[in-house]
């Protein structure tokens, strides 16, 4: 049987208007919200000044979060290893071996970098690190990828600076407002990175696929010469990202290039550092001013729409 | 306004000498928990994928279940306001769906008023389903390029915790009415 509607307004007349006004009410919301989206689909940064002002009042709260998603996985990693410590160590003792090997090769690369730089007369290019911060918050009920910085404008934040952490590029400064900054994160279908093969610079773009890989496609087409374990690094074209950054590394090949896993995962960096844009910070003149757009917008990565500086 | 105790309730905050419900707790509890729901979502993991259900919505979903003329018909307009300032979708989709869901669920409940838990949980899925699907599809006109089979897992998610969520507002809802010290 159906339940009796208790809320049947009767012959109140003010029940009744009340009743009425309500579903206008709700109708106009949906029109109001239905104007919103057409409005940020065509201009994506409109509201960016209303989400920077509530990322900063939401910011505090983010921030103790953050201190206790470290102590959480730090806590799941104890308890992992205990488990898994003999074959891990014995794995890391192998990787340890060929890895000292590596390290004195690298020196020696350095140094002979160090020594054909001067030879040229290039300048040594020590770039500074603006601001070391946390990501406090991201977007996971949304297929777009944004994520929280801790810091903003106070830290001297700009649009387009990168962001990475000690294990590869994490993303790029989209907004900024007083105290927190709007990153898209590389994983986002937006992002577009130009990076190459660390082994021989083999160039490809790699774009977010939206579900946590990239689709790394390669610049020039013929046969597939990647394979499943090489490793991609920023190239520095475009002159947002600098170059050799580590970025992605393959996990399975497709027609046109390749899936590739991203390295550093967000969420498991504590802490990440924000860059500036590489053409300004090596002192290209009229360096651009690539100005990523707001979510929702038509970005196109890193290559997109660079404007230059005035 | 004193608001009106749910017989199921009743017995958790029994009538004493002193003691009234507060009308201002009684009113807002349900709103301020949907904009926790839709805030707090987004700080405990920094996600690669959309994995996560849309908390606040299935809150959204739940109270007007659970409560229904608790929120008036025009609530979605505010309550996805908050949701847009945090969710990463183009600005106004909440605002739009949930409002949508709002006048949507009235026609539902005047049309077919037989309730019961299966039915509940179905009618939510149904709506889960489109909310993602629309929320997805304002997205990339607005730019992104992620195929719809991406957000299966989320769909899953979101389906399962929906009871959850519901029986969270029913604790909710006789927290709502918790007596507090007055005279009458």
């Amino acid at each position: 049987m159906a339940p009796p509607n208790i809320r049947r307004t009767g012959f109140s007349k003010r029940a009744q208007y009340t009743n009425f006004f309500g579903y206008l009410a709700g109708i106009a919301g949906a029109l109001l919200g239905a104007a919103f989206v057409i409005v940020s689909i065509i201009d994506p940064s409109a509201f960016s000044g209303l989400r920077g002002l509530a990322s900063d009042a939401a910011a505090p709260a983010g921030r103790a979060v953050a201190a206790g998603r470290d102590e959480g996985r730090s806590f799941a990693s104890v308890v992992g290893g205990f488990f898994m410590s003999g074959s891990r160590k014995a794995n890391l003792e192998n990787e340890l071996e060929v890895a000292r090997v590596r390290l004195a090769e690298a020196q020696a690369v350095a140094e002979e970098n160090r020594r054909l730089k001067a030879l040229l007369g290039l300048p040594q290019e020590e770039i500074k690190v603006v601001a070391t911060a946390r990501l406090i918050a991201s977007t996971p009920t949304s297929s777009r990828r944004f994520a929280t910085l801790s810091v903003g404008r106070n830290a001297g934040i700009d649009q387009g600076m990168p962001v990475r952490s000690p294990l590869g590029l994490v993303g790029r400064v989209m907004e900024v407002s007083a105290t927190t900054a709007l990153v898209l994160l590389i994983t986002d279908s937006e992002s577009t990175v130009p990076v190459q093969r660390a082994r021989d610079g083999i160039a490809a773009f790699a774009q977010g696929h939206g579900d946590g890989t990239m689709q790394l496609r390669l610049i020039n087409l013929g046969i597939n010469p990647l394979k499943p374990g090489d490793v991609f690094v920023t190239s520095g074209a475009g002159g947002l990202y600098r170059p050799g950054v580590a970025v992605a590394v393959v996990s399975q090949l497709t027609s046109d290039g390749a899936i590739a896993r991203v390295l550093s995962d967000p969420s498991a960096s504590e802490f990440v550092a924000v860059d500036p844009v590489f053409a300004v910070s090596i002192g290209v003149p009229g360096a651009i001013n690539a100005a990523p757009s707001a979510p929702g917008g038509s970005a196109q990565g890193a290559t997109g729409r660079p404007k230059v500086a005035p | 306004m004193v608001p009106r105790v749910p017989p199921q309730h009743a017995a958790a905050f029994p009538k004493q000498i002193n003691r009234l419900h507060s009308p201002f707790v009684a009113q807002v509890l349900p709103w301020l928990s949907i904009m926790l729901g839709s805030f707090l979502i987004g700080l405990p993991l920094i996600a690669s994928a959309p994995l996560l259900p849309p908390l606040g919505f299935l809150l959204l979903i739940a109270w007007r279940q659970l409560r229904p003329g608790l929120l008036p018909v025009w609530a979605g307009l505010p309550l996805g306001f908050f949701d847009d300032l945090f969710s990463g979708q183009p600005f106004g989709s909440a605002m739009l769906l949930w409002s949508v869901t709002m006048i949507v669920m009235e026609i539902v409940e005047a049309r077919y008023p037989w309730r019961s838990f299966v039915t509940d949980w179905l009618a939510a899925c149904l709506m889960i389903a489109v909310y993602l699907l629309v929320g997805l599809g304002f997205s990339n006109v607005a730019g992104g390029q992620v195929p719809a089979q991406f957000l299966l897992p989320q769909l899953l998610l979101s389906v399962l915790v929906f009871p959850l969520a519901g029986r969270l507002v029913n604790w909710l809802d006789a927290l709502r009415l918790i007596r507090f010290r007055g005279i009458s």
